[in-house]
């Protein structure tokens, strides 16, 4: 049965987030899921699957977990002591009874958002957070979190328990924060998320640029915060950035693999349904007058996705976009892409004026700003600024396509030493 | 309920620090003021300033013989200088004031959950 790795990838979040509200304990839960997935592949294929098959899923392992409990009568009594996760009391469905293993548990949406919280709780390193909500709410397993991440598995394996047990030490609730702590919250939420996504879009390591199953779970995880809370005009602005920025994807590599910069793409490849859809978020957070960061830069996205060739970008809206954005975020990222955005409009030297503005020490070990540099040094006919340029870059770049392409600009230059 | 020790932390050796200068004087308020609110709320379990890391003796036995070390126990820099045992509903509650109690003190605590 072909579909039931999909159903499992599927479901697993959601089923874990709601076995995690009845049963108060994240370890419980996690194990009582993947008993009821093993019960899955051994049913499924001969009865065909369930048409709830979260809710199939979600009641069987809360039935399992409720057994094991019983035969483990200590267990019981640790789990049902003091350490039991604490739930809020605006629950969107009762905490069925723990005992009438009959009762049928649907899958709650509102528990994804519940875990995307205690995931991403601010207690939590950014990286154990982006663990966390991989392990639980994208259901990889933890030999794929640390081939993702270029890191040993068992450093992820402690992570995740040391997350978990401190996460339960601390008395940690399950539930949406309060709106006066959302807003920080919130953003340490769309912050893994992102995290999650670009490292889909360009691969820390790795032989490939891009890994689409990062990059697509990003874009369901920030589907569902998006759906759960449409009051977030941000929550909107990630979902946004993320399919407008996936949407050139089929454009950034060539057939023999190597990447295509943006002003080089041929946009006719580039997915026109995801661009309509981020196109309508964009319309719909922005006319909710609460510009943030995730918002602009989906904005800026949007931009370059309406121009049908690279000559016809507004770069003065895009430029306008990145003085707002520079006066939410006044970081050196932030003023370099305005640099570049501004070397579009106005031209060579005063991209080169606004570059040497920035606070080079505090760029020098990103990549893009190099790679920035480089390009505008060598449109001003600089070319051996250029190629020192390209070099550095060349030596903060991990990703071999990425790296095999900023040679080839490099080389490029170096032979054309225009005065 | 929960208990949590929230401590505070100071980088500099603060045996020297005079308690009559105007900074002292306003942290000195700051933190009065979130003792009364905490007494006030039910979160105050009990809280204290420390004299000088300078002032502590370690103590052992090895073989029922006591023995003692004049100093504190770790040998770094950073000291605590205080600390509360506070009472809160959950970790999000401890830590709002924890997020107080460093606004007060004007430097950075750790809060840490107890085992009861």
């Amino acid at each position: 049965m072909a579909d039931l790795d999909e159903v499992f990838r599927r479901e697993a979040g959601p089923c874990t987030a709601t076995l995690i509200r009845v049963l108060g304990d994240i370890d419980l839960a996690e194990d009582a899921v993947a008993e009821a997935f093993t019960i899955a592949a051994a049913t499924w294929p001969a009865h065909g699957i369930p048409p709830n098959p979260g809710g199939w899923i979600t009641t069987t392992a809360r039935n399992r977990a409720i057994d094991r409990l019983r035969r483990e009568a200590s267990r019981t009594d640790r789990y049902l002591a003091a350490n039991r996760l604490q739930s809020d009391d605006m629950e969107p469905a009762p905490n069925p009874d723990r005992d009438d293993l009959d009762a049928f548990v649907d899958v709650v949406p509102d528990d994804q958002l519940r875990l995307m919280f205690l995931c991403c709780h601010p207690a939590l390193a950014a990286d154990t957070q982006v663990a966390m909500t991989l392990r639980l709410l994208g259901g990889m397993e933890t030999p794929e979190i640390a081939r993702v991440f270029l890191v040993p598995e068992a450093t992820v394996a402690q992570r995740i328990v040391r997350a978990k047990r401190k996460l339960r030490d601390n008395h940690a609730s399950y539930r949406v924060p309060r709106a006066p702590e959302l807003p920080d919250r919130l953003h340490a939420v769309l912050a893994a998320i992102y995290l999650i996504y670009t490292e889909g879009h360009t691969a820390t390591a790795g032989p490939s640029l891009t890994r689409v199953d990062l990059s697509s779970e990003a874009i369901r995880l920030g589907r569902v915060l998006a759906g759960l809370m449409p009051d977030e005009p941000e929550a909107v602005g990630l979902l946004a950035l993320m399919l407008l920025t996936e949407a050139r994807r089929p454009a950034r590599t060539a057939t023999d693999g190597s990447l295509v910069r943006l002003a080089d793409q041929d946009r006719g490849r580039w997915d026109r349904s995801c661009i309509d859809e981020g196109h309508r978020l964009v319309r719909a957070c922005l006319r909710r007058n609460q510009p943030g960061a995730f918002q602009l830069q989906a904005a800026i996205a949007a931009v370059h996705a309406d121009a049908s060739t690279a000559a016809a970008t507004d770069w003065s809206q895009i430029v306008a976009l990145y003085d707002q954005l520079f006066a939410l975020r006044p970081n050196p990222v932030v003023a370099l892409n305005r640099a570049i955005a501004i070397g579009e409009l106005e031209g060579v030297d005063a991209g080169s004026a606004a570059l040497d503005d920035l606070d080079a020490a505090a760029l020098d070990a990103y990549q893009p700003f190099h790679s920035g540099r480089a390009d505008l040094f060598a449109r001003a006919g600089r070319g051996a600024d250029a190629v020192a340029a390209y070099n550095r870059a060349i030596e903060l770049s991990a990703n071999p396509t990425e790296r095999a392409f900023l040679e080839r600009q490099r080389d490029r230059c170096a032979a054309d030493p225009r005065p | 309920m929960a208990q949590y020790l929230v401590s505070v932390w100071h980088d500099e050796d603060y045996s020297t620090v005079d308690f009559s200068q105007p900074d002292m004087q306003r942290i000195g308020a700051q933190v009065g003021a979130l003792n009364e609110e905490m007494q006030t709320s039910g979160a105050w379990v009990f809280g204290t300033g420390l004299r000088p890391a300078s002032s502590a003796t370690v103590v052992r036995t090895a073989g029922g013989e006591v023995s003692m070390t004049d100093g504190p126990y770790a040998e770094t820099k950073e000291q605590m200088g205080g600390f509360w045992i506070i009472e809160a509903p959950d970790f999000d509650a401890a830590l709002e004031w924890a997020g107080k109690a460093a606004a007060a003190c004007e430097g950075p605590v750790e809060i840490r959950p107890t085992d009861g």
